[in-house]
């Protein structure tokens, strides 16, 4: 149980930093979470969400408030740093490239989503934000939580079930919600080229979608 | 006017604002996610929208009046109005957002100040709508009596 107690906060209560510049967005996403269970922090901004997690060059660690973020809910279009800037300093970072990243976006345009899905994001929301996708998000996090050795299994049966099935949603982890273009599979942190069977499924879902 | 007769009215009025489309599906969302805990989240929501758009459209008033306009600062603002309108359910707002946004795309002034004018006049009406459901709702609460769904 040590991975799931390193990827769940203390009191087993997901921990989710939400980055958006809009008051409303802040105030609905952070409902939505909390309905969810969920423990919530909202930051108006990208350089706020790194002051938090400690990643700000000038404040060193002293922002870091010591409770650990589980995952990370971010709008993309914000003025200076955009939820896409801030998805890639994240996933560049040694300590928290393994948070999951979530993107979410008023506008459904496949080159902004294709490039957010490779730079690691886990999956992109369609706003408004419904409690169903965060619903969704939340059950992906807690299947990533599950011990190392169930999660390698998994993906590798994934990965057989890709080659074999590339074109059906056949794994019951899937679901096809017309609405929001996001994939539930959950990313391996290795699968960051293009060519991953894993990838290449995402993609094709979102283009059924679209 | 009787519990009863409230609550009617409430429902007839607050049915009326989605066939007129003043309001869409994201608003229910937001009741749905109301509850005893937070019985004030859908107007503090709201509240933050009015604040938000009254700021915007100020903004944008400013913005067209200068000598030279900067478009990429409207469409901005616009995005953050259609962004708003969107999260509570103001879908006639949202519209005009939309059209304002091309207008901003072509640079087009004359455009961009109908568009002005057509979303002010939008809010206007949905502030005004939304306050006199929220006032029925007091009204029914004071009463004793419960919100419909």
């Amino acid at each position: 149980m040590e991975v799931a107690g390193e990827v769940l906060a203390s009191e087993s209560q997901l921990h989710v930093l939400a980055v958006d510049d809009s008051h409303v967005d802040r105030k609905v996403i952070e409902k939505l979470l909390k309905i969810s269970s969920c423990k919530v922090t909202t930051v108006e901004s990208g350089a706020r969400a790194l002051q938090f997690l400690g990643l700000d060059e000038e404040k060193g660690s002293l922002g870091f408030n010591g409770l650990k973020v589980n995952l990370i809910m971010t709008d993309y279009s914000m003025p200076g740093m955009t939820g896409y800037e801030l998805l890639k300093r994240i996933k560049r970072s040694s300590t928290f490239r393994e948070i999951p990243v979530v993107i979410m976006s008023s506008e459904n345009i496949l080159t902004r989503i294709d490039s957010c899905l490779e730079e690691g994001a886990e999956e992109f929301l369609v706003k408004p934000v419904k409690l169903s996708d965060v619903k969704r998000v939340m059950n992906d996090c807690i299947r990533r939580g599950e011990t190392e050795g169930n999660k390698r299994r998994r993906v590798d049966k994934r990965k057989f079930e890709d080659d074999n099935h590339a074109s059906s949603s056949s794994s019951s982890s899937s679901s096809s919600i017309p609405s929001s273009p996001s994939s539930p599979l959950p990313s391996s942190p290795s699968t960051a080229a293009t060519s991953s069977p894993l990838h290449s499924l995402k993609r094709a879902k979102l283009r059924d979608h679209n | 006017m009787d519990l009863v007769q409230l609550q009617r009215q409430f429902v007839d009025y607050r049915t009326s604002l989605y066939h007129e489309g003043f309001l869409d599906e994201q608003f229910t969302q937001l009741q749905e996610l109301q509850d005893e805990n937070n019985p004030d989240f859908v107007v503090e929501v709201v509240s933050l929208f009015f604040e938000d758009s009254e700021r915007l459209l100020n903004e944008l008033a400013r913005a067209l009046e200068q000598q030279s306009i900067d478009y990429k600062r409207i469409d901005a603002h616009v995005h953050q109005l259609k962004g708003s309108s969107s999260s509570i359910g103001a879908q006639r707002v949202q519209k005009v957002c939309i059209a304002f946004r091309n207008y901003c795309e072509e640079q087009n002034v004359e455009g961009c100040l109908k568009c002005l004018q057509q979303v002010r006049h939008e809010y206007s009406l949905v502030k005004t709508k939304l306050e006199s459901l929220f006032q029925l709702e007091q009204q029914i609460l004071t009463a004793g009596g419960s919100i419909p769904m």
